[in-house]
């Protein structure tokens, strides 16, 4: 267990090296740094300065290494849009997303898994099939179209929610939150909404998927036949046996969800990163861009090695057990 | 059908029929089925794959799933009928009344919960016990298979046992309610031979102890010599040969039997070439006129390709077959294997 | 009957009878979706014959026409059946240029990484060892990173490297090298499945021995095998591309509004959703999820028929 662990953690700082890689020559190799990060009227002489300062002249590996030791302390150098440090943006910009995309996984969870359920064991039923019907939509209508339709009918026509912003909100150390105030919960409806529809859906299908399948099993055909209740075997153990695969995927899916909300904060003006990336990719903000994807990056990979021992945790088969007897017949 | 007690059958299955539903029509399983068995009996069911054995034990048990269906006949068990109980009523007949082992014990238990677990969740949903009481009841049943160290083995997983000792499990939760029947689906064949037969011990010894009535379902001549009673055969969905084992084994009356026995392989003496049938088992959906073991039989007759033969009285049991009737069933070869089969049986 | 004329008519005869045909003449649903993108598809191609207007003729265009609403409310014209923009024009004609670009940006993305993961799944599969490992791990962090972000990626490195007067007309291939880039993963992993499967039956062995090309009996073997699976996955992955395709559009990022793709046209129409000009967006997000929505169902329909524990 200790080994995984560590081997996990030397994987994790693999794929960690090699995103700030890609982050390190977008940076250096993508427009140029100096021209972007002064005036234009600036000097010659402020431009080899600038050029000595950021270390350009350097050899190559020692600009990386820089790079590495900067981002580690967080330092990805000033966004060329806002002549702010990136770092600073970055933490404004948190909250906002985390808060929208933690609310929208608790939402696809709580409705896609019961959805899921019903529709593996009540495959005929009518409102079965109205779910698989939701579900297509689900998957075939785009975030933004989602968004501008919610847009249209509660901001347009009924003026019940507010179509941009985040409305209030309170700060509590440094975190900036939206859920302690009644406009800024109103402002969080229909963005988590947009942002979950797409991962209701993916829970639906893929609960529905891994039931069917796990109500084929011999063990299930044998709680049958010795006669436990259908509550018994449907619940105590299908479900059981149903939610590992859908535990990790969720995980996983973190991620995309992440992705989605760049658009969804498009749509809504939603000030958190996602909106902060897609300004960045508009204007070739390049430092912006790349601390993001150092920044995602290195939550991906904490939450593939968190879902990962979720599994150790989960499946007995995976523990090493030291008082294994397998001996005699 | 004699059977050679004086009490009613546990189980009698009369004339039974199913049949699948599929794109080119319904398609007959299983065609006119008929067996008793009577109370601490042990019936072995042989024939080839897609015989039909499994889905006769199957449908008694109530988990025929559609397609198929029961098209035809009656299941009586203990003189009440099943066949046409709701879904709810067979769940109750089912751990309680009819015990059920399948093939494969590794894929049997659930692998994410302890042995105790599972045997202590069936136990309550059966018997009025406590926890405690389930336990103390379930350290027994494994004691009784034969499991050593039950009280420590009962918290560990299914991953933690060997094959032979995860299908002592098995059975220890197909009985642990004391059903009177107990439906046993191949429950050797995905185990090494030495364990076998000790797996068979457990099960003969506990059935007998409990007066258990015991359906033996398998492809395996001899499982069905060390531990069955009476022994059916099945061909194309439909019975072939019904009678005590040692009679069928040393001297079957039907033509496709004796080309079982014959085509085992016999230690006593060596041989050039194997024996076989000729042919293989017709598709359902390309069954023959009357019997359907005509085309391969080497003794049919015409009467064989236009009518088919019921189950006739022979010697202590029945054959499907006219040879049978008009007493002209010719000699038996080879017996040889047949001795060596019959000497372990009780 | 010619020999040729009569193995088609064989061929014909048997798909006819095959269990697919029989899944997809039972599932009306299928059967609709199926009518639905080859309509759109064939609209789309016709588009420059069938539209009423030519939406990019700034010489047609007049501001007298601008905002008119769809024919069958009050205020509207006939002329322009479903309306017209801020700038006049029509929204049905703009339409059908759109969905003929976010079709062939889709079905051209799909070919790319076809080709390349198809190319890539083999290349791993023959020859084996570090190769075959180094591209496996690519894939597997690939995988894991969602395409909307890897696309914006190389869409903004790219047009940090491209000098500006190329900017305009690279767009289209910017588009379909960052949606193929990331997608090709799941032909590259069953092309690879199927080829290690072959590659260590004994025929192959034998073939060798003796001296022969493995190559082409191989060939011969996982072909059938791969063609399945590869057609699910790249219905499924149409319906993605046209979807990312259609966000990067939206995000500004993607076609502009001189060649605008669906999900153009809907960012246009976005900025009339609060003068209540709801037309100019409605209807090509309509068309947009039309056709994903029939995409879809087609690939559900044809991995459910293809599966063969299904049956």
């Amino acid at each position: 267990m200790i080994a995984f662990l560590i081997r996990r953690l030397l994987q994790g700082a693999l794929v960690m090296l090699t995103v700030a890689f890609i982050a390190f020559s977008m940076f250096r190799f993508v427009g140029d740094p100096v021209t972007n990060m002064l005036p234009q009227d600036a000097t010659l002489e402020q431009r080899t300065e600038l050029q000595e300062r950021l270390g350009l002249n350097d050899p190559l590996p020692l600009q990386f290494g820089h790079f590495v030791t900067n981002a580690v302390q967080g330092d990805f150098g000033i966004s060329y849009r806002n002549q702010r440090p990136v770092s600073d943006l970055i933490a404004e910009r948190l909250p906002a997303t985390m808060e929208m995309v933690f609310a929208a996984v608790v939402l696809s969870l709580v409705i896609g898994i019961p959805m899921g359920v019903y529709t593996a064991l009540r495959r005929d039923s009518w409102l079965s099939h109205l779910f698989q019907g939701v579900s297509l939509a689900g998957i075939s209508v785009p975030t933004f179209v989602t968004g501008i339709l919610l847009i249209l009918v509660f901001s347009v026509w009924l003026n019940w929610l507010p179509s941009f912003g985040r409305g209030d909100v309170v700060e509590i150390g440094g975190w900036s939150t939206g859920l302690l105030t009644v406009s800024g919960i109103k402002a969080l409806i229909m963005p988590v909404i947009t942002l979950s529809l797409f991962q209701i859906t993916l829970i639906m299908r893929l609960v529905r998927a891994e039931m069917l399948e796990v109500l084929k099993t011999d063990y299930i055909r044998f709680a049958r036949a010795r006669g436990l209740t259908n509550r018994a075997v449907h619940f105590g153990h299908a479900l059981r046996n149903t939610l590992m695969p859908v535990i990790t995927i969720t995980g996983l899916q973190i991620g995309a969800l992440i992705a989605f909300a760049i658009i969804t904060e498009t749509v809504f003006q939603w000030p958190g990163m996602g909106l902060l990336f897609m300004q960045a990719v508009s204007f070739v903000d390049i430092p912006v861009m790349s601390a993001y994807l150092v920044m995602v990056s290195l939550i991906f990979v904490v939450i593939n090695t968190i879902v990962d021992m979720l599994y150790f945790v989960v499946d007995p088969r995976l523990r090493v057990d030291a008082g294994k007897n397998t001996t005699g017949a | 059908m004699s059977t050679h007690n004086n009490t009613s059958p546990v189980l009698d299955v009369h004339d039974l029929h199913i049949e699948f539903d599929t794109r080119y029509g319904a398609l007959k399983a299983i065609d006119g089925i008929s067996l008793q068995i009577a109370p601490g009996e042990i019936l072995g069911v042989v024939g080839e794959s897609g015989a039909g054995k499994s889905l006769t034990g199957t449908a008694i048990t109530g988990l025929l799933e559609s397609p198929g269906r029961i098209s035809g006949g009656e299941i009586h068990l203990e003189g009440q009928r099943i066949d046409n109980l709701s879904q709810d009523e067979m769940r109750r007949l089912r751990g309680r009344r009819i015990g059920a082992i399948f093939q494969d014990p590794l894929t049997s238990l659930n692998p994410l919960y302890t042995v105790g677990r599972q045997l202590i969740e069936t136990i309550r949903t059966h018997l009025p016990m406590n926890r405690a009481q389930a336990r103390q009841r379930a350290i027994e049943l494994l004691a009784e298979v034969g499991l050593p160290a039950p009280e420590t083995r009962i918290d560990q997983y299914p991953h933690q046992f060997s094959g032979g000792m995860r299908q002592r499990v098995v059975i220890a939760l197909a009985l642990c309610a004391d059903p009177k029947l107990v439906i046993a689906d191949e429950p050797t064949t995905a185990l090494d031979v030495s364990v076998q037969a000790q797996i068979i011990t457990v099960l003969k010894r506990l059935c007998r102890e409990q007066g258990t009535a015991v359906m033996l379902v398998t492809h395996d001549m001899g499982v069905i010599a060390e531990a069955a009673d009476r022994v059916a055969v099945m061909y194309a969905g439909r019975l072939v040969e019904v009678g005590p084992v040692a009679e069928v084994v040393k001297s079957a009356k039907h033509p496709y039997t004796q080309g079982l026995m014959n085509s085992i392989p016999t230690v006593l003496h060596d041989v050039e070439r194997l024996e076989q049938i000729e042919g293989s088992m017709p598709r359902l959906t390309a069954i023959p006129q009357g019997c359907a073991f005509n085309p391969r039989c080497p003794h049919a007759v015409s009467r064989c390709r236009a009518e088919r033969p019921d189950l006739m009285a022979a010697g202590e049991g029945a054959a499907a077959c006219w040879l049978v009737e008009e007493g002209a069933t010719p000699p038996p070869q080879a017996r040889a294997t047949a001795d060596t089969l019959v000497d372990h049986h009780d | 009957m010619s020999t040729v004329t009569q193995r088609l008519n064989d061929d014909w005869r048997r798909f006819i009878d095959s269990d697919l045909f029989y899944s997809f003449r039972r599932s009306p649903i299928t059967i609709v979706a199926f009518v639905v993108v080859v309509t759109l598809i064939l609209a789309a191609i016709f588009a420059p014959w069938i539209a009423p207007h030519d939406p990019f003729d700034v010489s047609t265009l007049s501001l007298l026409n601008s905002e008119l609403p769809p024919a069958w409310v009050a205020g509207g014209d006939p002329a322009f059946l479903l309306g017209t923009d801020g700038q006049g024009r029509d929204v049905l004609s703009a339409l059908l240029y759109g969905a003929r670009i976010s079709i062939l940006v889709g079905l051209a993305s799909v070919a790319f990484a076809m080709t390349l993961g198809v190319c890539l799944g083999l290349l791993a599969a023959y020859v084996g060892g570090t190769v075959d490992a180094l591209i496996m791990r690519i894939a597997d962090v690939m995988i894991s990173f969602p395409p909307i972000l890897v696309a914006l990626l190389i869409n903004g490195v790219a047009r940090g490297v491209l000098p500006p007067e190329m900017q305009h007309d690279a767009v289209i291939f910017v588009l379909i090298l960052a949606i193929g880039l990331t997608t090709w993963v799941q032909y590259a992993r069953t092309v690879r499945g199927s080829t290690l499967v072959e590659k260590n039956r004994e025929y192959v062995l034998a073939a060798r021995v003796i001296g022969l090309r493995s190559r082409s009996i191989m060939a011969r073997h996982i072909l059938p095998n791969v063609i399945g699976p590869i057609l699910v996955v790249a219905t499924v992955n149409l319906a993605i591309a046209i979807l990312i395709e259609a966000a990067l559009s939206f995000l500004g990022v993607g076609m502009p509004p001189t060649e605008p793709s669906l999900g153009t046209l809907i960012r246009i129409g976005n900025e009339f959703l609060f003068s209540g000009v709801w037309w100019v967006v409605i209807f090509p997000s309509a068309v947009l999820v039309l056709l994903v929505l029939s995409v879809n169902l087609l690939g559900d329909w044809l991995r459910d028929a293809l599966n063969p524990k299904l049956r």
